[in-house]
C-alpha cells in the first residue's frame, strides 16, 4: 500500500572516536507510515534522529530524507521535515498565535498562508480560545498538542516527535495519538520515539535499537509471533535485556 | 505503624492550586506510589515532606516531626532523589558519594551494605565524573547518594521518567531490596503500570488526590462495564466505536481498544453487530478487568478534575 519511501538508510555509521553510536543501520520509512523507533537508553536513538534531521554528518553509509541527502542537504532537509521534542515545544513568553506567526515566518510561509494554517491546525484541536494567551499558563497536553501542530505548519514531509507523549495524562496522551493517525492519514510520515511500550502498538512498523544497531524491524503483530510474545513490552525486554542483570 | 503523615495540605502558587487538600498517610516499611501526570502535583508534595517548600495549609509530619517546625530533625533522616538530576557533575562518582556522607556525618564504609548491590554497577565508573554517566548511571549513582545515611524515608521524585523499559523493571527490582531494608520508600512516577509494584498508590491528578488504596482495591472498585476489543484496522475500529450508542469512551489500549459501555443491559451480540456494520473481518471481543490506567481515567472523568478535560 505505501511503497514510496521518504527516508532511505543504507548502512549508516557513525562514530564517535572509537565508540560507534550508530552501527550499520539500513531501513526504509514510507510515505504516511507511523513509523516506531525504539530502543534502550544509549543504544543510539538521537544520534540516528540528529543525523535524519541534518543536525549531525555520519560517518560513512547513505541516507535520505524526504529525498534530500543526509551530508550535502541538510538546510533542505530541515526546510521538509518538522520535529518535537517532549523538552522543548513552545516559546513560553509568546502568545500561541506568535508562536504560529514565528514558526510559521521560520519555514518562510506567507502572512496568508499562517493565518490560514493556525485557523485550520488551531480549529482541528478546538483551542482557537486561547490563540492570544501566553502557552506559559496552558496546560501540558494542550501545549503537547500545539508543539505538535506547530511541527507540522509548513506541511512538511516527515515529523520527527521525540517522546511526544512523556509526562502526559493517559487521556490526553491517547489523544495525542489521534493526532498522530490523522497527520498520517493525510499523508505526513510520523517517525517516533516513546518509552510507554503500548504507544509501540500503535506505530505500523517498530523498529528496536541495541547498542548502536538495528536488532529488529517489523509491524507489531510479527514483532511479537516472531518473539512468540504476547506483548510489545515483552518484545522490548528480550531485545533490549541483552546483559543479564543483577538478579541477586 | 505510620512514618508519613498529610493532613489537608494544601499548597498555592499564584494563581496555580498545586496541592487541593491532600491527605494521606504512609505505613513504616511500606512502599507507597504517587501515580500521576506532571501537572498533578507530585514534587510539590515531595518538595513539602522534604521540608524544602512549607505547606499553604494544613498539616504534615514524617516520622513523627513536623515539617515546618521541625525539619531539621527531618533532614537528617530522609533521603531525597530529584525529579531533575541534582549530584555535582565536575565530581566524580566516587567524590559525591564521599561528600554526601560527609555531610550527614557518616562514611561510605558505614553503610556500604546497603548500597553495594547498586554500588558495584557503578563502580568501574568510580573516578568519572558524575556529569559523564549515561542516564541509567546517573539514576543508580543518585539513588547510591540519597540512601549513604541509612534514612529512614526514602522520596524518589519520578526516578524513571525518560528510563527505558528495560531500565525501568531493574529500578524497581533495586526498590523492592530496598524495602527488605525496612526503609519507608515514596516513590512519584507518571507510568501507570508501575502502580502495581507499590504496595499501596495514591492516584493524583491536577493537584487533587483521586484515591488511595493498594492496586487491587484500586482495581475492585473499578464499576464500568469494560470490554476489549481487537480487529483489523484498529484505528478506523475505535473511530466507528466512538458513534456506538451504548458507548460510553472507547480508547486504544496497546494492541486492543477498551470499551465501556453506559450499562449492563448492552450486550456481546449489540457491540459485535454495531462492528460489524462496517467490517466483515474477524473481531475478538470479549469483557475484561481493568488496569489502574482504566481506573486512572475513568477517575479523571468523573473526578473533581474534570471540569478541566477537554
Amino acid at each position: 500500500m505505501q511503497n514510496k519511501p521518504v527516508i532511505e538508510v543504507e548502512n549508516l555509521v557513525k562514530k564517535f572516536g572509537s565508540f560507534v553510536a550508530n552501527d550499520q543501520l539500513t531501513f526504509n520509512v514510507f510515505k504516511g507510515e507511523i513509523f516506531g523507533f525504539l530502543g534502550a537508553n544509549g543504544a543510539g536513538k538521537t544520534t540516528a534522529m540528529r543525523i535524519l534531521c541534518g543536525l549531525l554528518s555520519p560517518t560513512s553509509g547513505k541516507a535520505t530524507v524526504a529525498g534530500f541527502d543526509v551530508y550535502h542537504q541538510q538546510n533542505k532537509i530541515k526546510q521538509n521535515i518538522g520535529y518535537m521534542s517532549q523538552k522543548f515545544s513552545l516559546y513560553e513568553d509568546l502568545t500561541v498565535k506568535e508562536n504560529f506567526r514565528f514558526y510559521g515566518g521560520i519555514y518562510g510561509l506567507s502572512k496568508v498562508r499562517i493565518d490560514e494554517r493556525t485557523n485550520e491546525l488551531l480549529g482541528r484541536l478546538e483551542l482557537k480560545q486561547v490563540l492570544d494567551q501566553q502557552t506559559k499558563g496552558l496546560p501540558l497536553g494542550w501545549k503537547q498538542k500545539l508543539a505538535f501542530s506547530l511541527a507540522i505548519i509548513h506541511n512538511p514531509s516527515i515529523v520527527f516527535l521525540d517522546e511526544p507523549t512523556g509526562g502526559v495524562d493517559p487521556i490526553t496522551r491517547r489523544q495525542f495519538w489521534d493526532m498522530i493517525y490523522e497527520t498520517a492519514l493525510g499523508g505526513i510520515t510520523v517517525f517516533v520515539t516513546t518509552h510507554y511500550m503500548d504507544e509501540a502498538e500503535y506505530c505500523q512498523r517498530v523498529s528496536i535499537m541495541v547498542d548502536g544497531r538495528i536488532e529488529a524491524l517489523d509491524t507489531p503483530a510479527m514483532l511479537k509471533q516472531t518473539y512468540c510474545v504476547s506483548s510489545m513490552d515483552e518484545v522490548f525486554l528480550k531485545l533490549a535485556r541483552k546483559a543479564p542483570i543483577v538478579n541477586q | 505503624m505510620e512514618s508519613v503523615s498529610v493532613i489537608d495540605v494544601s499548597k498555592r502558587f499564584g494563581e496555580n492550586e498545586a496541592l487541593q487538600d491532600i491527605s494521606l498517610s504512609v505505613n513504616k516499611g511500606e512502599l507507597f506510589g504517587i501515580i500521576g501526570p506532571d501537572g498533578a502535583g507530585k514534587t510539590t508534595l515531595f518538595r513539602i515532606l522534604t521540608t524544602l517548600l512549607l505547606p499553604g495549609s494544613g498539616k504534615a509530619t514524617v516520622e513523627g516531626f513536623d515539617v515546618a517546625g521541625q525539619y531539621r530533625q527531618i533532614r537528617r533522616i530522609v533521603g531525597y532523589m530529584p525529579g531533575r538530576f541534582s549530584l555535582y557533575q565536575d565530581l566524580t562518582v566516587e567524590e559525591n558519594l564521599k561528600f554526601f556522607a560527609s555531610i550527614f556525618k557518616t562514611t561510605v564504609a558505614d553503610n556500604y551494605s546497603l548500597i553495594h548491590d547498586i554500588y558495584v554497577q557503578l563502580e568501574p565508573f568510580r573516578n568519572r565524573p558524575a556529569g559523564k554517566l549515561s542516564g541509567g548511571m546517573k539514576q543508580k549513582l543518585a539513588l547510591c547518594c540519597a540512601l549513604i545515611h541509612r534514612p529512614h524515608v526514602l522520596f524518589l521524585d519520578e526516578p524513571t521518567t525518560g528510563v527505558d523499559a528495560v531500565s525501568r523493571r531493574e529500578f524497581w527490582e533495586i526498590l523492592r531490596r530496598l524495602k527488605e531494608e525496612k526503609i519507608t520508600i515514596l516513590v512519584s512516577t507518571p507510568y501507570m503500570d508501575e502502580a502495581n509494584l507499590c504496595d499501596r498508590v495514591a492516584l493524583m491528578q491536577k493537584g487533587f488526590l483521586l484515591s488511595i488504596d493498594t492496586p487491587q482495591g484500586i482495581i475492585d472498585r473499578y464499576h464500568k462495564q469494560l470490554w476489549a476489543v481487537r480487529g483489523e484496522n484498529m484505528y478506523s475500529l475505535l473511530l466507528h466505536l466512538r458513534h456506538f450508542e451504548g458507548a460510553h469512551s472507547a480508547y486504544l489500549f496497546g494492541d486492543s481498544i477498551h470499551l465501556t459501555t453506559r450499562d449492563e443491559s448492552i450486550t456481546e451480540a449489540q457491540i459485535l453487530s454495531f462492528i460489524q456494520q462496517v467490517t466483515d473481518s474477524h473481531i475478538e471481543l470479549g469483557r475484561i478487568q481493568a488496569t489502574i490506567e482504566d481506573c486512572f481515567m475513568g477517575l479523571m472523568e468523573t473526578g473533581k478534575s474534570a471540569h478541566s478535560i477537554e
